[in-house]
Order: structure tokens, then C-alpha cells, then sequence
């Protein structure tokens, strides 16, 4: 394996002390970072002692080294997954051809947009998250919000490591560029819309983790099987740690679940707000606005820039080995394509064969909605071995979309089309109203820094964290 | 790609609409400001076969737009400032809708080109000379067409919201240019910086925020929170540079046209112009009448009669005309122009005009007519005058003998047969410039320009010889001569290579300067419809061709 250098101020193992433009490029970049993530990052715990894990290097045992840290003082590193050696490009016009070394110049320009546009997504999701901390329901949680937290900041460092080393001066800007942007903030907003959203609550918190960091992770197996190596090694490291940051999602909104279930079971009227509980009706709704704002981020159903970048071999389909075509020329997409009646509402569906490459994004998509469905049918095995028959479920991909075919449309959460006064009078029994978020938030007022204690709300973890247990103290609080 | 000469039938195009009519723009009034926003609704493609995503335009997104900057003049005198922005989230405008050029057919696509173009220089027109000043307010992604059309404002402001941008993708995505005449704007106009324009014109993603202001691209970039009140404000501001306007706005109604088509024979009467094609000959015969009554006699009597004076509806006639032609006639190749009518009351309507010129209508009116007399300069069929007995090629009238690229003067001298006259007018002299900014006369006679002084002092109605020896006909048979030299002068016309008289005209029409407005005509046809033809875009595997289908393009390497 290549060799880690945990003894300079950017643990590594891309020899950056080998290449001094590079290192003096990030040692002037850092410093900006650690005030944007003084500015940005956790709000009121950058004193603290936090039970993290961090990356030395990429094998193994070195991935994963937990100790208390304050998160300013995080190593954030620069890790890339062990280069395979004499690598061919997989898939796309250049299948067979070496993998890139070298950003070509003739995909310059979309490489830098790709890199960018995943990069962005990870500053955001921190500043979307800053304010949690302050009514975490436990240390356990507190210390998981902040793990995830530190890592999409080691994320952003993968990316600007990017941008610094292949892509010049534009590479510089855009790094700070990464920097400038700020997520909800409507003169610089984050590029990608879920990455806008408020997520003002923990139970937003593990939905975004569990739907919308999913998205993340099949953007990064897509872009790891990349032409362009440096790429593809780094998101396939990135994607030990986004798996993390599932496991976030599931196991809390799981816990949510049992604690609701408990609830429910106590209540005489089984009405788990009378007990101060999240109901599961609220719950289907949170699910229903954040697995559609994921979706879109996977772009539009028939998208011609997907097709180039297949084309290009740039971005791959997820898991490309198991496909039977690399080249993905021959062969179609079947679609139901919206057709337009009176007054916007779809009349009615027509089929249409879209050439494959055409329809990467939604191939990735499918990937994804699967994936999603296991978590869920997780959830709904929670709620029945509890007792009850509510099943949670995923509202059909048409319902809720800002973007591709049926966007502008509107669709119930099974995919029925509905006119636009249908939907204004019902979508506040399929999405998150005002009072919804007033009172998950009422359950959340205050912080729990109680070692082992739970808020009201959810469930203990089955354990704590590195063998750890439950009652430990994740996070040391400076005051 | 191109049809054979007898294309099969599809609905002809038509270049009239309304307000009401309108599916692709919200057009609203604020006092002296009006907002004109694009939102171009995707089912309503000219055309069956695509559909028109992002605020991309077809031809029909066009004419609505043409016919907005023409309303505008003539029916809203109390606006000064037009805001051009965008009525959809996260994008301005696409440009043109790339499956449309892709699914035309290579005249339909230098004809469009050639339409979308005379709109934005009518746009910078009303900025120039009808003190409608717009101002585009980039409230997206300007892209391609998008960002020519921002171009033709008289200024550029744009939202810096990390998502608001202006590019042209068209050489790196699509290899063809804009074409839209953005590539002359943007070093001509704008006085980009060649470098910098190079750059910008090769990075498909564009360029945002402060650097598009940085290089010359937009005059501001503002960030969002402040964007509305700025347009607002700069508006109000580009409004209090331009003077008042008396009186109430001038409808345009509808044109009164009876159409006829039948095998090879088709048609189009007006009040004032009628239109004869003969597709056996590919020849049509204009024929334009002179007014049948006196002018109004002051301004305010113009503004009175409004759309029905003469010289508004006879050019807004001959206008559409010419777009029919243009569009719906590719075969004819050649266009007789004739006059009939009292050529003393054609003199009477220009002096009056000429007198009237403080008054903004008088103006609108005069500014028409010089966007029709170079519509006719731009139209690329081949023009013959036929100053015959009867005819009124005199003022106005006869900028038409001059457009043509020859005349033929019926000379009665000998007394057999009721002779021909040509006259001049104030007219001949400064308000109908060529898009060289020159007058034809001026341009006529640019081996010798203290000529134009000279025929400024021929009074009244010249005759052939006369004429001839003025320089300002071409041929004069007599009687007995007549119709041979006519006959032969067709016969031989036609049968001459449509692609080279097309050439050729377009060469030997615009001598003289150069002006934004020539390198633009000029460069649209030499260099995007060379590249338009050229397999790298249109070839089986031309970068146009392959657009949005999941292969790549492959180019011929070879350079010119």
C-alpha cells in the first residue's frame, strides 16, 4: 500500500510533501477552511472532547482510530483508495484505454463541474446540521451528528485535493469558491437543492442521512468508476465513511420507531403525540419530502449530459462490473413519459424507449430506490414486531419532483396525476406543514448531555460505539 | 437534409399575432416601465417533434417577440424602459431550441437565424432612435440564444445567486457559433476583450457573478437579495433619459389579407401590396400601391389616422410579405417589384412624413419603413425593379428601384406608349439608411459620393433618359424592345445557381462601411451557414447530429 504521513500538518498518503505547489496550495487553503468551519461548522462545541474516529490511512486498521479530539484540531486528510495497478478504463468510448492520470484536456471543463457539484454537497450538509447539537436527544447522538459532520468536512478535502492538483487556478477558485457558498443563503446558495433545505430538527437530521447522504453514496460509486483515477480512488475511499453516515439514518429513525411503537402501545387511545412521541404519520411525512428532494438530486430522467458523461467515461454506472455492457450503445430505456392535458395536468403516459446512456440517471436512480426500500422494509419489520400494521412506504417517484419529467406536475404519493388545485388542498397531508415542525421541535428544546441518558422521543441504541458502553461519555463538555 | 424545390406541404408560416395570442411571454406595464418576461411554454412548439424545455425558442417563440418590440413602439409611447427577464425558475433563457435546428431543413435554419437577428437589431433600434431603452435582467442561465438576446440590450444585469450564468456552449457542445450575432456584439458592442472572449466562448458552463462583470460579459452582477430593486431602480433610471411622447399609443390591427393558392399559382392581396407567385417560374411579382388620398396634414392628424396611414400599413404589408416569401416560398428565386398608383400623392405622403419627423409617431412610421426597405435588402431572392408606365417609384417608392439588384425603365421618350417617371424625395436622402448606415443613394454611388448631391437637385419627375443619365436605372428598352429584355432578363435569371446569386447579391448589395449590423448579416451567412452545412455539425456523426443521442461526435480534423 502507499505510504501515510501522519507527521505533517495534512495526514496523507498522496506524498504531498513530494509535490511542494501542491502542499503550499492546501497549506493556504486549510487555514480558510478552519475558519469557515469555525463560522459554519458546530455551532457551541468547538471546545469540546469528542470520541472520534480518524482516518490515518486507508487499509484497514487505519481507517478507523477512535480517540477524543476537539473537532478543530480534526486531521482532516487527504486519503485515496490503493491505485490498481496498469488500470483500464471500464467503461464508455475509452473502455480498454489506460485510466487518466491526468485530467484530459477535452473534459476539463465537466470534470471540474462534477467535482464541484459533489464537492459542494459536503460543506453544505454541515452548515445545514450546525444548530443540531444544541438539542441533541443523547451523547451517543451528539458524537454520531459530529462524526458525520467531521467526515463530510474530510470529504470537502477530497474534493479540493482535486481541484488543487489537476485542475490549475480555476481549481483554486472554485476550492474557495467551496467556501464562499452558503447552504438556505439565496445570494450564494449550495448548487443542489436538498442541500438547501432546513434541516432544523434531528428527525430531518436522520432523514437527510438516511435519504439524502444515500444519494452521495451512489453518486460516489458512479464516479468511482471513473476514467479519471485520482477520482474514482478517492470517492472509493469516501465511500467507507458515507456508509457511516447511513447507518446514522437507519439506526435513528429505526429507534424513533421503537420509541413510537412503545408509546402507541401506552397510550389508551394508541396516540403517540398524546405521549409526546413523533407519530408515524408525521414520520411518512418526512420521509415522503426528503426521499423526493434526493431523487432529484440524481437529475433528469432523459438527460443528455449523463450520456456524455458515460459517453466520456467520466461517470459510470454504479457497480459498472455488473453490468453486461460497458459500452451501453445498443439497447433502451422503456419510460412513461407525462403527456401534457388541459391546465398542466398530465393527460395521460406515453412510452418511450430512451436510448440507455440517455438514461443513466435513472438507472442510478433504480439503484437507489431499492437501496432505499431495504431501510424501510427494516422500519416496517420494527413497527410489526411492535404490534401494529401502519407500513411506512416510499411515495411513488413522480409525487414531489423539482426536476426532469415530472417536474412542475403533480402527482399524489402513488403516482396519480392530480390538478393543481388537487394538490394545493392535499399536500399538506403528504408533506411537512408549519405545525409539524413546530411541534417535532417542541420535543427537541433542550440538549441531553446526560452520558447514557435518551430524550423522550427515541430509543436507546442496542450499543454504544468501539465497544464502548452506552453511559460513556462521547462527548466531553468544556463547561 | 434539404428538401427537394417542391418540399412537401406543411402549414406556412405566419408572422402575424396578437397579445392575446401570446404563448410565450408575460408582457406587463408599470408606468414608463414595462416587464417582459420569457416563459416559454414547452407544448407550444412551432412545429410538432420537440418540445420547447428550459425558455428555449423556435421560431414562434420569435415572431411573438418581434411582434412585443413592434407593439411596444407603436401602442405603448408612455414606455421607456422594456425589463427583459426570465419567467422560470433557475434559467433566463436556453437559446434556441437545439431538436428544432436539429429537425430543419438548412434554409428554414438560415431563415430563422436571419429572422431572430432583424428582431434584436429592431430592439437595439428602439434603444437607438425610439427611446425604448431594455435592459436585460439575468435572473438565470443565459445561455447560447439566451445570452444574444441579453446581448441586444442596452445593458446587463445579472443575478449573482451561484447559479445565474452567461455562456455560449454552442462552439464546445454543439460545434457551430451563436448565431444571433453574440460573437460580434461581444467584442463589437461590448468591447470584450478578444482573450477573454475567446475563453468565454469555449467554456461550455459559462461564466458567473463577478467575473462575467470583470470581463465586459454583464454590466452588473448583484447579488440576489438586492437584484429586484436594482432592476428596478436602473430601470427608472435608463426611463428619465428618454423624453415624453405625446398622445395615446397606435393600435396595430390585424392585416387585412385574402389569400389564394392553387397548383402553381399563389397569392396575397392587401390593402396596398399584393404578391403573385407563380411556382412554374419561381418567380413572384410584388406590386405595392401609392396612397389614394392626401396626407394628414399635421402630426397629430397622422397619429389620428394611426395604422391606416399609408405609409405604416403599405410597409407593415409588404413586411409580411417578404416573411412569407422568405419562409414559405423557398423555391422562387426571383421578385419583380412594380408600383402602381398617383406618384404626386406618394411625394405628398413623404413630405408630409419628413415634416412630421419631430413627432414620435412620424418617426415610429419612418423607422418601419427603414426596418422593411432592410428586410427587402436582406432577403435573398434576387430583386428586379419594373419601372414601367404607371407605375409611382418615386420618394419612398423608389428606395425599392434602388434595393433591386437592377432596373429596367420603360422609356416612352419616342412617344409610343404612355412613358415612365422615377422621382426623388426628402426621404431619398437620410431617414431610410442601409444597414451600412449609409443611404442607398450613398451607396449606389460610392465611386463618386458628390453625385448624391448632384441628383438631390433633380426636381421633379425624371424620365428614362433622364434617369439613365442620373445613374439611377439600369436598363431602359423602349416599346420595341420592352418585353424581349424583360422576358430574357428572367429567363436567364432563374436558371442561374440559387446558392451563387445568393452570394453574389449579398456581396454586391453592401458596399461600403462596415457596421455591427453588416459583420453580422455578413458573418451569419458566411461563417454559420458554412458551418451549419459542414458534415462536423450536420454530418451523420456531426456534433449537432449527435446532440442529446448517447454517442459522441467524431470531426474531421482537417482544417480549412
Amino acid at each position: 500500500m502507499s505510504s501515510v504521513v501522519n507527521s505533517e500538518r495534512i495526514p496523507n498518503n498522496v506524498n504531498l510533501s513530494g509535490d511542494k505547489k501542491l502542499q503550499r496550495a492546501l497549506e493556504a487553503w486549510q487555514p480558510k477552511f478552519i475558519d469557515w468551519w469555525k463560522e459554519m461548522g458546530p455551532e457551541g462545541f468547538m471546545e469540546d472532547q469528542i470520541f472520534l474516529r480518524t482516518a490515518i490511512s486507508v487499509d484497514h486498521e487505519g481507517w478507523a482510530n477512535f480517540d477524543y479530539v476537539k473537532m478543530p484540531d480534526y486531521r482532516w486528510g487527504i486519503f485515496l483508495a490503493d491505485a490498481v495497478p496498469d488500470r483500464k478504463i471500464n467503461f464508455g468510448d475509452f473502455i480498454g484505454k489506460p485510466a487518466w492520470q491526468e485530467v484530459p484536456g477535452e473534459f476539463r471543463n465537466t470534470l471540474r463541474r462534477l467535482i464541484v457539484t459533489q464537492g459542494d454537497t459536503e460543506p453544505a450538509s454541515v452548515e445545514q446540521q450546525r444548530l443540531l447539537g444544541l438539542t441533541c436527544p443523547s451523547l451517543y447522538d451528539l458524537r454520531n451528528l459530529f462524526q458525520v459532520n467531521v467526515e463530510e468536512g474530510r470529504h470537502l478535502w477530497a474534493m479540493v485535493y482535486l481541484l488543487n492538483s489537476y485542475f490549475g487556478r480555476d481549481g483554486r477558485e472554485e476550492a474557495e469558491g467551496l467556501l464562499e457558498r452558503r447552504s438556505g443563503n439565496s445570494d450564494k446558495p449550495r448548487i443542489l437543492g436538498a442541500f438547501n433545505e432546513p434541516c432544523s430538527h434531528w428527525l430531518s437530521f436522520f432523514m437527510f442521512t438516511y435519504f439524502t447522504d444515500r444519494d452521495g453514496k451512489y453518486q460516489l460509486l458512479a464516479l468511482s468508476e471513473s476514467g479519471f483515477d485520482p477520482l474514482a480512488r478517492t470517492t472509493k475511499f469516501m465511500l467507507t465513511e458515507e456508509a457511516h453516515h447511513m447507518f446514522v439514518g437507519e439506526t435513528g429513525v429505526l429507534r424513533i420507531i421503537q420509541r413510537t411503537c412503545q408509546l402507541m402501545k401506552e397510550d389508551k387511545n394508541g396516540d403517540a403525540r398524546a405521549q409526546g412521541g413523533i407519530d408515524l404519520a408525521t414520520m411518512q411525512k418526512y420521509i415522503n419530502f426528503w426521499y423526493t428532494v434526493s431523487l432529484d438530486l440524481f437529475g433528469g430522467e432523459i438527460s443528455s449530459n449523463a450520456a456524455s458523461f458515460f459517453g466520456s467515461s467520466l461517470k459510470g454506472r454504479a457497480k459498472e462490473e455488473s453490468y453486461p455492457d460497458h459500452l451501453a450503445l445498443e439497447g433502451t430505456y422503456g419510460m412513461e413519459v407525462p403527456v401534457m392535458g388541459a391546465n398542466g395536468t398530465p393527460a395521460t403516459f406515453k412510452h418511450e424507449d430512451v436510448p440507455l446512456r440517455n438514461a443513466m440517471n435513472e438507472i442510478l436512480r433504480d439503484e437507489y430506490v431499492e437501496d432505499a426500500q431495504r431501510g424501510v422494509d427494516k422500519w416496517n419489520r420494527a413497527i410489526a414486531e411492535a404490534g401494529f400494521s401502519v407500513q411506512l412506504t416510499l411515495p411513488n417517484r413522480r409525487f414531489h419532483r423539482a426536476s426532469g419529467i415530472y417536474a412542475g406536475l403533480h402527482f399524489d404519493p402513488a403516482g396519480k396525476p392530480l390538478t393543481k388545485e388537487e394538490w394545493e388542498s392535499q399536500k399538506g397531508a403528504w408533506l411537512p406543514v408549519d405545525a409539524d415542525e413546530v411541534y417535532v421541535k417542541s420535543l427537541m428544546t433542550a440538549p441531553i448531555y446526560e452520558p447514557g441518558k435518551m430524550a423522550h422521543w427515541i430509543a436507546p441504541p442496542p450499543r454504544g460505539i468501539k465497544g464502548r458502553p452506552l453511559d460513556f461519555e462521547y462527548v466531553k463538555r468544556s463547561e | 437534409m434539404e428538401p427537394s424545390t417542391h418540399a412537401a406541404p406543411q402549414a406556412p408560416v405566419r408572422f402575424e399575432t396578437q397579445p392575446s395570442s401570446y404563448h410565450h411571454w408575460k408582457l406587463s406595464f408599470d408606468g414608463a416601465t414595462a416587464r417582459l418576461a420569457m416563459d416559454v411554454s414547452e407544448e407550444h412548439p412551432l412545429r410538432p417533434g420537440y418540445a420547447l424545455k428550459l425558455n428555449s425558442y423556435d421560431l414562434g417563440v420569435d415572431i411573438e417577440l418581434a411582434d412585443i418590440v413592434q407593439r411596444l413602439r407603436f401602442e405603448h409611447p408612455e414606455v421607456k424602459t422594456v425589463v427583459v427577464t426570465g419567467g422560470q425558475p433557475k434559467v433566463f433563457c436556453a437559446g434556441a431550441n437545439i431538436y428544432m435546428l436539429g429537425s430543419s431543413t438548412h434554409s428554414f435554419k438560415v431563415n430563422f437565424c436571419k429572422f431572430t437577428n432583424e428582431t434584436r437589431l429592431y430592439l437595439e433600434q428602439a434603444c437607438s432612435e425610439s427611446g425604448q431603452h431594455y435592459l436585460a435582467a439575468l435572473n438565470g442561465v443565459a445561455s447560447g440564444g439566451g445570452y444574444e438576446l441579453a446581448l441586444a440590450c442596452e445593458e446587463i444585469l445579472l443575478s449573482d445567486d451561484g447559479n445565474s450564468a452567461v455562456s455560449f456552449p454552442e462552439t464546445p457542445l454543439l460545434a457551430v457559433l451563436p448565431g444571433t450575432g453574440g460573437l460580434t456584439r461581444l467584442v463589437d458592442k461590448r468591447k470584450v476583450r478578444r482573450d477573454l472572449a475567446d475563453v468565454f466562448c469555449t467554456l461550455a458552463e459559462g461564466v458567473r457573478g463577478k467575473r462575467a462583470q470583470d470581463w465586459g460579459l454583464v454590466d452588473q452582477s448583484i447579488p440576489k437579495s438586492r437584484f429586484d430593486q436594482t432592476v428596478i431602480a436602473r430601470a427608472a433610471a435608463l426611463a428619465a433619459t428618454s423624453p415624453d411622447k405625446a398622445g395615446p399609443g397606435v393600435k396595430l390591427p390585424p392585416l387585412e389579407v385574402r389569400r389564394h393558392d392553387e397548383g402553381e399559382r399563389a397569392g396575397a392581396d392587401y390593402r396596398y401590396v399584393s404578391v403573385a407567385i407563380n411556382r412554374g417560374t419561381r418567380l413572384a411579382e410584388i406590386t405595392m400601391l401609392a396612397p389614394d388620398e392626401d396626407p394628414p396634414s399635421t402630426a397629430a392628424a397622422l397619429r389620428q389616422k394611426g395604422a391606416e396611414a399609408w405609409a405604416l400599413r403599405a410597409f407593415r404589408e409588404l413586411d409580411d410579405v417578404l416573411l412569407d416569401l422568405r419562409f414559405n416560398h423557398p423555391e422562387i428565386g426571383l421578385v419583380l417589384l412594380r408600383t402602381r398608383g398617383d406618384a404626386a400623392l406618394v411625394l405628398a405622403h413623404d413630405a408630409a412624413l419628413a415634416s412630421q419627423q419631430d413627432d414620435w409617431f412620424a418617426r415610429e412610421v419612418l423607422l418601419n419603413m427603414r426596418r422593411v426597405l432592410k428586410r427587402l435588402d436582406l432577403t435573398a431572392r434576387t430583386l428586379f425593379a419594373m419601372v414601367d408606365a404607371g407605375s409611382c417609384f418615386v420618394g419612398s417608392l423608389f428606395e425599392l428601384t434602388i434595393a433591386a439588384d437592377r432596373s429596367y425603365m420603360f422609356d416612352g421618350s419616342e412617344g409610343e406608349g404612355d412613358a415612365a417617371f422615377v422621382a426623388l424625395s426628402a426621404l431619398n436622402f437620410g431617414p431610410l439608411p442601409m444597414s451600412n448606415g449609409l443611404t442607398r443613394l450613398q451607396t449606389r454611388f460610392l465611386g463618386d459620393p458628390s453625385h448624391v448631391a448632384k441628383v438631390q437637385k433633380l426636381e421633379g419627375f425624371l424620365d428614362a433618359p433622364a434617369a439613365m443619365k442620373a445613374g439611377l436605372v439600369t436598363f431602359t428598352p423602349d416599346a420595341m424592345d420592352w418585353e424581349d429584355e424583360v422576358r430574357l432578363a428572367v429567363e436567364e435569371r432563374v436558371s442561374l445557381s440559387p446558392d451563387a446569386l445568393t452570394g453574389m447579391e449579398a456581396n454586391l448589395r453592401f458596399a461600403g462601411p462596415e457596421t455591427t449590423e453588416t459583420k453580422i448579416f455578413a458573418r451569419l451567412s458566411a461563417w454559420q451557414n458554412w458551418i451549419f452545412q459542414r458534415p462536423n455539425a450536420v454530418g451523420e456523426r456531426g456534433a449537432l447530429t449527435m446532440y442529446g443521442r448517447p454517442e459522441r461526435p467524431e470531426f474531421d480534423w482537417r482544417r480549412t
